[in-house]
C-alpha cells in the first residue's frame, strides 16, 4: 500500500470520510479551548476555510466541537487554516461596530519553507524536497525549538509538518499568545541570521561579539554540516558549487589565488573545508576585526530561514495541524522532536492511506481494547476512536495527546501556584 | 486603578478678610488676570457659588463627590508616601484641592521647564557640563525638584523657598495639569512625551546607584538585579553578548534580570543576553529600559486623558486656560513696539531680506510677487508688520500700493481690505489690539493649503521646496543639511534659529526663538538697524470700563502698584490668542 496512491481528483470522496471518522476533533477542540480558562476562547477563534472550486471563506466560528464537527463534514474543506482569537464572534464581525472587532491573541507561529532555500541547495527547487534537503528542516527545528525554549522561556513548541516542503511551528503558552505585534516581530528578528534576497551575495554577516545564540546556532549546524552539505550538497565539489562559496570569503586577492591553487590538487570535501576553516582561524588571529567568514557560510548554507511576516502579525491565518494539503494528500502531522532524526516526509500519511486502512479488518489487539471501551462510552464515539487508531494516523494523534497532557499540566501547575499565592485553600 | 482625568476640585483661595463677594484679593485678581489675559471679573467665581457647585453639571457634581470621598480615605500618610520619592513615575494622579491660581502657576512653570529642556536638548550634548549647568539652574529658578542630595538635606527643614516636599508636590500636580492641556492632537502629545522622556531621563541618570533600586521598587517596576553567584556564572554569557561590556563591567556594575517583553530593542537587535525570557542588562542600559516603560505609560495615559477631557473642559473656569497652555506662548508678545514709526516703507524690501524670519520673508516675496495675499498671510504678515514697528497708516499705505499692482483697484481696496487692516490695529469693531502670532500658533494653527503662503515654512513647506529655497537664499550646503536635520527631528524654531546663524554668519543666536518678531528685533539688535529699540510693554486691557481702579490706564512697563511676584510674572503674559478674531 503506497503513498504515492493519492490523487487531488478524489479528494471528494475521501474528505467526507476524513471528516466523518478520523479527524481528531476531540482533541482538536481541547487544543483550542485551553482548558476554558478564558471565556469564549473557542468561540472567538477564526478558521479559514478552502472549498471546492478554490471557494475561500473567512471569519467562520463555532460555538461548541460539535457544530465545528457539524460545519466540517457539511463542508468538507480541502484546506483548513486557523487565525486569531477575536474580541467578537468572528462569523458575527459585521454586526460589530467597526474599530471595535479585534485581534486579541494567537499563538506564535513560525513557518520554515524549503522554497526559501533554492539558493543553497542543489538537489531539488521549487516545491520538490528530498531526503538530502530535508536535513535543512531537521537543522532548522533543532535551532529554533532550543532558542524558544532556553532563550525565550517558552514551554510548548508544537512542530508540525506542512504536508509538502516545510514545517510550522505553534508556540501555544499563554505569554506567546498575548504576545503584542512588536513582541512577535521582536522574537523573529531575533531568531533572524539569513538576510537578503536575490541580490545579496553576502546573506549572513557577524561581527564581534558574537552572541551566545549565535554560537549555540553554531553548534548546531557543525553537527550536520560535513554530511548535509560537504557530502550530501557537494557544496565544495564541482567548480560551479565551489565558486559560490567564494563568492562569500573576503575579498583578499592573495588569499583567494592561494586557495585556488591548493583547491588544483585537494579534492577532497572535508580536507578543502579544513582548510578555508584552518585560514579563517589564521586572519582572525592578525587582523584587528573579527574574520568569521567560515562561520558566515555555515549559516549561510544551514541556518534556518523564517518568513518574518506569517510570524508578526496577530491575525495571520496559519495551515491547521491535521488539515490535509490539496496537492500532496498528506496529512499535516505533528512531529515528534525525540525522534526528530528520523523524521521522514515521504512516511507521513496521506488522507488516500488512512481511508484504506479504515476499511482493513481489526486486528487482536484492537479487539481487546474495544471490549474495555464498550461499557465506557457511546458507540459512535468508540468507532470513531477506534477508527483514526487503526491506521498510521494514531501515532501523531498519541503525539498531539501528550503535547495537549503537559499543557493542561502547565496550566494545573499555574492554578496551584496562583491559589498559593492568594492563599486559597 | 482607572485613570478618570483629573478632577481637581478647584475653589477660590478664600481671601484673608472672609465674606468678600469676590474673594480674591486686589493682588490675586491681576494675577490671574494677567496670567489669563482678557479674563473679566464677571468670570471670576465666587466662592459661596462654588461651594454650592451651582454652575457644575450633575454628571460633573457626582464624579467630583466620588473622589471628595475617596480623598476622605486618604490620611496624610499617603501624601507622604506619594512623595517619598524626588523622581516621580506619576502614576496615580493628584486628589486634592488646589487653588486656581497655584494651578495656573504650577502650569505655566512646568511648561517654562518643558521648553527648556527642549531648548537645551538640541543647542547641547545632553551629557555635557553646559546643559546639566543649565537645566539644573532652570530646576531651581522654578522651584522643581532635582538633586537627591539637596533634598535629603532641606526635606524637614527648608532654608529658603518651598521645601522638597512641596516641590515634589508641584511636580506631580503640574505634570497633571499639563496632561490636560497636551492630550488632545497627536502633535501636542508627541511633544509633551519626547520633553517628559527628556526630563525624565536627565533625572533618572542623575539618581545615585541605591536610589534607583529603591525607585524601581516603589514604582513596582519589577526588575530585579542579579546575584554575584549569578553574575559569576553567567559571565561569559554577559561579555559576549553585549558589546560594552566586559569583565570588569560584569563584576563592577549591577545586572537587572527583565522580562524580555519590556526590552524589545534590545532582543530584536540581539544586543543583549536572554535566557529563560529574561533578559540581563546592565545598569547603563535599564535607563532604556525604564524610559520606554514611562513613554508607554505616558502614551497609553494621554489616550485616555483625552476621553475624559469632555468633562474637565465644560468646567469654563479651566476650559480657556488649558486651551491656552497648549498654544502657550510664554515670553513677550511684542503688541506695542517702542520703535513705532521708526522703520519706513522704502526699508522693508531690504529688512526682510537680511531681518525677516524665513515666514516673513516668504509671505514678504509672496505679496510682492502676486500683489495679493490671502486672508492668512494678511493676517500673519500684518500683524508682523505692526509689531516690528509700522504705523496704521504706514500699513494701509503699504497694502494698498501692493494690492493696488494686482487685481485690485483703490475704491475696492478701501472698502475690502482697508477695513481688516485697522481691525488688526484695533481701530475697529470691539477695537482689540490683536498682537502678533508667535511660532506656537503659526505652527500649531491655520496650516496652510494650496495657494496660501502663511505658515511655518520649516513645519508646512515639503523639504525638497524647503531646501530649494534656502538655496536660493545662498545658505551654505552643511546649513541646509543641518537644517534640514532639525525639520526632519520637528525643531521647527530650533530650524530657524539655525537659519538665523547661518544668515547672520554667528555661532550662537544666543536666543531662545519663539517669536517672529523676536527674529527680527534680535537681528535688527545686530545689525544695529532700527527695529532694535524696543521694551517689551504690558498688555493691558484697552476697555477702561473694565479697569481695575489700581493700577493706572497708561502703557508704559513697569511694576506700578503690582506686588513683586506679580510684576515678574506680567512680563510673561500667557497668552497672544485672547486677542484674537
Amino acid at each position: 500500500m503506497t503513498t504515492a496512491d493519492y490523487d487531488q481528483a478524489s479528494l471528494p470522496d475521501l474528505l467526507p470520510l476524513y471528516y466523518r471518522r478520523l479527524f481528531p476533533f476531540s482533541q482538536y477542540h481541547r487544543w483550542l479551548n485551553y482548558g476554558g480558562v478564558t471565556k469564549n476562547y473557542f468561540q472567538n477563534r477564526e478558521f479559514s476555510f478552502t472549498l471546492k472550486d478554490d471557494i475561500y471563506v473567512r471569519y467562520q466560528s463555532f460555538s461548541t466541537q460539535n457544530e465545528l464537527e457539524k460545519e466540517m463534514q457539511k463542508m468538507n474543506p480541502y484546506k483548513i487554516d486557523i487565525g486569531a482569537v477575536y474580541s467578537h464572534r468572528p462569523n458575527q464581525h459585521n454586526t460589530v461596530k467597526s474599530g471595535s472587532f479585534q485581534a486579541l491573541e494567537k499563538e506564535l507561529v513560525f513557518d520554515i519553507d524549503m522554497t526559501d532555500y533554492d539558493d543553497v541547495r542543489s538537489c531539488c527547487s521549487g516545491a520538490d524536497i528530498c531526503p538530502k534537503c530535508w536535513t535543512l528542516m531537521t537543522i532548522a527545528i533543532r535551532i529554533l525549538d532550543r532558542a524558544l525554549r532556553d532563550d525565550f522561556g517558552f514551554r510548548h513548541c508544537l512542530w508540525v509538518y506542512s504536508g509538502r516542503r516545510g514545517v510550522h511551528c505553534w508556540v501555544c503558552d499563554e505569554a506567546a499568545r498575548k504576545l503584542s505585534v512588536a513582541a512577535r516581530s521582536a522574537v523573529a528578528e531575533y531568531l533572524s541570521l539569513v538576510k537578503g534576497g536575490d541580490e545579496t551575495v553576502r546573506k549572513v554577516v557577524l561581527s564581534d561579539p558574537i552572541h551566545p545564540f549565535i554560537t549555540e546556532s553554531l553548534t548546531v549546524v557543525e553537527n550536520y554540516f560535513s554530511q548535509y552539505a560537504l557530502l550530501g550538497q557537494d557544496i565544495l565539489g564541482s567548480k560551479e558549487a565551489v565558486d559560490k562559496v567564494l563568492a562569500l570569503l573576503p575579498e583578499d586577492i592573495l588569499f583567494l589565488c592561494k586557495l585556488l591553487q591548493y583547491f588544483q590538487t585537494e579534492k577532497n570535501p572535508e580536507k578543502r573545508w579544513d582548510t578555508i576553516r584552518s585560514m579563517a582561524q589564521d586572519k582572525r588571529m592578525t587582523a584587528k576585526k573579527g574574520h568569521y567568514f567560515e562561520m558566515e557560510i555555515m549559516l549561510q548554507y544551514c541556518y534556518p530561514r523564517l518568513d518574518v511576516n506569517v510570524s508578526k502579525g496577530v491575525n495571520h491565518l496559519l495551515k491547521s495541524p491535521f488539515s490535509v494539503h490539496p496537492k500532496t494528500g498528506r496529512i499535516s502531522v505533528p512531529i515528534d522532536l525525540r525522534e526528530l532524526d528520523r523524521f521522514d516526509p515521504f512516511e507521513v500519511p496521506t488522507i488516500s492511506l488512512i481511508c484504506e486502512e479504515l476499511d482493513q479488518p481489526k486486528t487482536e489487539e484492537e479487539q481487546d481494547d474495544n471490549m474495555e471501551n464498550e461499557n465506557k462510552k457511546e458507540a459512535g464515539e468508540r468507532r470513531k476512536m477506534r477508527d483514526y487508531k487503526r491506521t498510521s494516523l494514531a501515532k501523531y494523534v498519541k503525539l498531539f495527546d501528550n503535547f495537549l497532557e503537559e499543557m493542561a499540566h502547565s496550566r494545573k501547575g499555574e492554578v496551584l501556584k496562583n491559589s498559593d499565592l492568594q492563599k486559597d485553600f | 486603578m482607572d485613570y478618570l482625568g483629573l478632577i481637581i476640585n478647584i475653589f477660590v483661595s478664600v481671601a484673608k478678610t472672609g465674606n468678600d463677594r469676590h474673594a480674591f484679593t486686589s493682588s490675586s485678581r491681576a494675577e490671574i488676570r494677567t496670567l489669563c489675559g482678557n479674563w473679566r471679573e464677571s468670570r471670576q467665581i465666587d466662592r459661596s457659588k462654588a461651594s454650592s457647585l451651582g454652575k457644575l453639571s450633575e454628571a460633573r457634581y457626582r464624579t467630583m463627590q466620588f473622589y471628595s470621598r475617596r480623598k476622605k480615605l486618604i490620611g496624610n500618610s499617603q501624601t507622604e508616601q506619594l512623595y517619598g520619592h524626588c523622581l516621580q513615575f506619576y502614576g496615580q494622579p493628584p486628589i486634592e484641592n488646589i487653588s486656581l491660581s497655584e494651578f495656573e502657576t504650577f502650569a505655566v512653570d512646568r511648561l517654562k521647564l518643558l521648553k527648556t529642556v527642549e531648548n537645551l536638548g538640541v543647542s547641547y550634548v545632553k551629557t555635557s557640563e553646559l546643559y546639566t549647568k543649565k537645566l539644573d539652574a532652570e530646576f531651581s529658578n522654578l522651584n522643581f525638584p532635582y538633586k537627591i542630595e539637596a533634598s535629603t538635606k532641606d526635606d524637614w527643614k527648608p532654608q529658603t523657598g518651598p521645601s522638597e516636599y512641596e516641590k515634589r508636590r508641584k511636580d506631580h500636580i503640574s505634570h497633571f495639569i499639563l496632561r490636560l492641556a497636551y492630550c488632545q492632537t497627536e502633535d501636542l502629545r508627541r511633544w509633551f512625551i519626547q520633553q517628559e522622556i527628556d526630563l525624565f531621563r536627565y533625572r533618572f541618570n542623575d539618581l545615585p546607584s541605591k536610589n534607583i533600586g529603591q525607585f524601581l521598587q516603589y514604582n513596582n517596576l519589577h526588575y530585579h538585579t542579579i546575584s554575584i553567584d549569578e553574575k559569576k556564572k553567567l559571565m561569559d554569557k554577559l561579555v559576549t553578548s553585549s558589546f560594552a561590556v566586559s569583565g570588569s563591567t560584569v563584576d563592577g556594575k549591577d545586572f537587572y534580570k527583565v522580562p524580555f517583553q519590556d526590552a524589545l530593542d534590545l532582543v530584536r537587535t540581539r544586543k543583549v543576553y536572554l535566557n529563560g525570557g529574561y533578559v540581563y542588562i546592565p545598569h547603563q542600559d535599564i535607563v532604556t529600559i525604564v524610559l520606554n516603560d514611562f513613554r508607554t505609560r505616558l502614551s497609553k495615559a494621554l489616550a485616555l486623558t483625552a476621553r475624559s477631557l469632555p468633562a474637565v473642559q465644560s468646567d469654563e473656569r479651566l476650559q480657556p486656560l488649558l486651551n491656552h497652555l497648549s498654544h502657550a506662548y510664554v515670553g513677550q508678545d511684542y503688541s506695542i513696539q517702542k520703535s513705532i514709526g521708526k522703520i519706513s516703507l522704502e526699508q522693508i524690501d531690504p529688512l526682510s531680506a537680511k531681518s525677516y524670519p524665513l515666514c516673513m520673508r516668504q509671505l514678504h516675496r509672496g505679496l510682492r510677487d502676486s500683489h495679493h495675499l490671502r486672508h492668512g498671510g494678511r493676517m500673519q504678515y500684518g500683524l508682523f508688520l505692526k509689531g516690528i514697528g509700522l504705523t496704521l497708516d504706514q500699513a494701509l499705505q503699504f497694502w494698498r500700493s501692493e494690492f493696488v499692482k494686482g487685481k485690485v483697484d483703490a475704491d475696492k481696496f478701501d472698502k475690502a481690505y482697508a477695513y481688516s487692516i485697522r481691525h488688526m490695529f484695533g481701530k475697529e469693531g470691539k477695537r482689540t489690539d490683536y498682537t502678533p502670532y508667535s511660532c506656537m500658533k503659526v505652527i500649531l494653527s491655520n496650516p496652510p493649503s494650496q495657494g496660501d503662503q502663511h505658515g511655518c515654512p520649516f513645519r508646512h513647506s515639503d523639504p525638497e521646496l524647503l531646501k530649494q529655497k534656502l538655496q536660493s537664499y545662498k545658505v551654505s550646503p552643511s546649513g541646509i543639511s543641518q537644517i534640514l536635520e532639525l525639520v526632519k527631528g520637528m525643531h521647527y524654531q530650533l530650524a530657524c534659529q539655525k537659519y538665523f546663524e547661518l544668515t547672520h554668519s554667528i555661532e550662537d543666536s544666543g536666543f531662545s526663538l519663539n517669536h517672529p518678531n523676536q527674529y527680527f528685533m534680535e537681528s535688527q539688535k545686530l545689525l544695529g538697524g532700527p527695529g532694535a529699540g524696543v521694551k517689551v510693554e504690558v498688555k493691558r486691557e484697552d476697555n477702561p470700563a473694565t479697569k481695575p481702579p489700581n493700577p493706572s490706564p497708561h502703557q508704559t512697563p513697569g511694576p506700578g502698584n503690582l506686588p513683586q511676584e506679580v510684576a515678574a510674572e506680567i512680563t510673561e503674559d500667557l497668552d497672544s490668542f485672547f486677542q484674537d478674531a
